[in-house]
């Protein structure tokens, strides 16, 4: 199979369609329009639907009604828009159904700007909406990433009945890079569970299941409890040495990547994890890590440190955690060495407690 | 003799209040899903409210969406589905207050659906608190002086908001009387035969008594419905097969 060259947001689309979604309904907002854009022409072709709905609180309740129809159903939207989702989001998880929901995040709190960040971190990773509900949340970290990841969240939607996030943002949604396309894939909608009309056996109610659930606290513990036992995914790079182990998801670890090689030219021992999923968290990774690593170092494009608590969580707190922000300025992998190297260096003892 | 059944579709006695008109709108909804032949490629979508209660006693496929998205919920199935009948079922404050945004721009897409609005002028399930719908001077427990106009806006008339839209099909009926309730059958009727014949978007909104909030005696309640909400809700078909009827 051959390269074509993509658009992040164009690539998210085309993954999508190939993974067999057959509904769209979204919002324009920037930095994510293209995926609208290019679902309005694509979808029809394979006989799907993409309807621009009034407002994204419509849009995720459009793909709550396909989903629940037994569709492979999607809405995509950054920053503002993706508040609006949440509402809808909680009823899709409380209901448990699939559908994949892309948040390409741009910066900043109320309007913001439309520039790349990774301030949305709490808001995928701890449900966002109201209740007891987990998204598994996936971070491409290249537009060939963002791909693949996408076939992988429809499937594990549909395996756990759980709505899964692709958590992107502005430049990997913007930049061109060549990428493989899977294979056309072809899902059957008509699932025992779909609402389709009874035709002859028992009515189906589709609302939150804790109606219809004997001791739902332990069932639904129970469920997101094996998901995140089972779906942790992460790359660690060079960490089995290192004094230093950066952490970093996205398009921050990409800048990582290239401290590392920078930093061990230099023979400073530097390493990466970089979380595929979020949520789950990948505490897994930890295991790899030199035991005697000296802190760990996260890099995240937000105004305030967010990863970093998971980092703290991860390695029960035995360990520094530090972070290194880049909000609206992205950071220079030369900065991030000399950030490692100062850490190295400290003569005061490195805690969590002073960041 | 003639046996008068109850339709299949009624799996359960309903929940509502004694006096609520909700249980008369169920049933005639049943009867005309049975007569058509569609009971068993109904979905319906309900929302948030006391229209909500009948998913446990009213046996097709259901889906509950958030509060006021009912309508944005059953687009999405019927994109998808464009086989079954799928109607929403909602009260007035969830479909016109919270929910005005996706219940009109149905409308204005003029969706294949059938919506269905049981207007009781007051927000039931929560303890009778104003809606749009509310009269001017209606005492409920949010506007206990009544309701003042100038401060809240005029009552809302969700057919006055549509009809100049171009949709298949907008009436509004009552279930006050025996007369208006076997209308009312056939506005449902015709609203759901629109959507089946792709006739686009049809709506039937039902004047209905809250005994409960209102505080008034069933018969009180009726007679409330005849001598002043109707004046502000009139009866009868706006839109029929795409044409206004009333112009």
């Amino acid at each position: 199979m051959s390269y074509r060259l993509m658009k992040g947001n164009d690539a998210l689309a085309e993954a999508a369609v190939r993974a067999g979604c057959r509904f769209f309904g979204g919002y324009p907002i920037t930095p994510q329009s293209e995926i609208l854009e290019y679902l309005s022409s694509r979808l029809p072709e394979v006989g799907g639907t993409f309807l621009q709905a009034e407002s994204e609180l419509s849009g995720i309740n459009m793909v709550y009604g396909a989903a629940a129809a037994g569709f492979r159903a999607m809405t995509s939207s950054s920053g503002p828009g993706f508040s609006l989702l949440q509402e809808g989001i909680s009823y899709i998880a409380s209901a448990e159904l699939p559908a994949v929901i892309v948040d390409v995040q741009r910066y900043g709190s109320g309007l913001g700007d439309i520039f790349q960040a990774q301030s949305d971190y709490h808001q995928a990773t701890r449900g966002g909406g109201h209740g007891d509900y987990r998204m598994l949340v996936f971070a491409p970290s290249s537009v060939q990433e963002s791909v693949d990841l996408m076939g992988l969240a429809f499937d594990k939607a549909e395996q756990y009945r759980n709505p899964c996030l692709i958590l992107s943002d502005a430049s990997i949604a913007q930049m061109m890079e060549p990428v493989k396309l899977p294979e056309m894939q072809e899902v059957d909608p008509d699932k025992p569970w779909a609402a389709k009309g009874k035709n002859g056996g028992d009515f189906k109610r589709i609302t939150s299941t804790m109606y219809y659930i004997e001791d739902f606290d332990g069932y639904i513990k129970a469920k997101f409890d094996s998901m995140a036992a089972a779906e942790q995914r992460w790359e660690n790079v060079e960490v089995e040495d290192a004094d230093i182990v950066l952490v970093a998801y996205g398009i921050s670890s990409r800048i990582c990547k290239e401290a590392v090689a920078i930093a061990r030219s230099r023979g400073i021992r530097l390493g990466l994890l970089r979380p595929i999923t979020l949520w789950p968290f990948p505490t897994n990774a930890f295991k790899e890590v030199n035991s005697e690593v000296k802190a760990y170092l996260t890099v995240e494009l937000s105004a305030l440190p967010k990863l970093e608590d998971d980092v703290k969580i991860a390695c029960e707190m035995k360990t520094p955690v530090k972070h290194f922000l880049g909000g609206a300025n992205i950071p220079e992998s030369s900065a991030i060495v000399e950030e490692a190297v100062s850490i190295l260096n400290s003569r005061e003892e490195v805690s969590w407690l002073k960041n | 003799m003639a046996q008068k059944l109850i339709p299949e579709l009624l799996v359960e006695d309903n929940k509502f209040c004694p006096g609520c008109g909700h249980g008369i709108v169920n049933r005639v909804l049943a009867e005309v899903l049975e007569e058509l032949g569609l009971a068993d490629k109904a979905v319906g979508s309900l929302a948030v409210g006391c229209g909500c209660l009948m998913m446990d006693t009213f046996g097709t496929d259901w889906v509950q969406a958030p509060h006021g998205r009912a309508a944005a919920v059953a687009v999405g199935v019927k994109r998808v589905r464009p086989e079954c009948c799928v109607f929403t079922y909602q009260g007035d404050g969830d479909s016109l207050a919270i929910g005005f945004s996706e219940t009109m721009y149905a409308a204005i897409r003029n969706e294949n659906i059938t919506a269905i609005i049981v207007n009781n002028g007051i927000f039931g399930m929560t303890g009778g608190q104003m809606a749009p719908t509310s009269l001017p001077g209606q005492r409920t427990t949010t506007s206990p002086k009544g309701r003042d106009a100038a401060l809240t806006g005029q009552p809302l008339n969700i057919i006055n908001q549509m009809k100049n839209l171009p949709v298949g099909y907008l009436a509004r009926g009552s279930v006050d009387t025996a007369k208006e309730i076997n209308k009312v059958k056939k506005y449902i009727r015709t609203g759901i035969e629109t959507q089946m014949k792709g006739g686009g978007y049809s709506m039937i909104e039902i004047l209905s008594p809250c005994p409960t909030n209102w505080k008034m005696t069933l018969q009180n309640s009726l007679d409330h419905i005849r001598s002043t909400v109707r004046a502000t809700y009139p009866l009868g078909e706006f839109v029929k097969d795409g044409e206004r009827t009333d112009a």
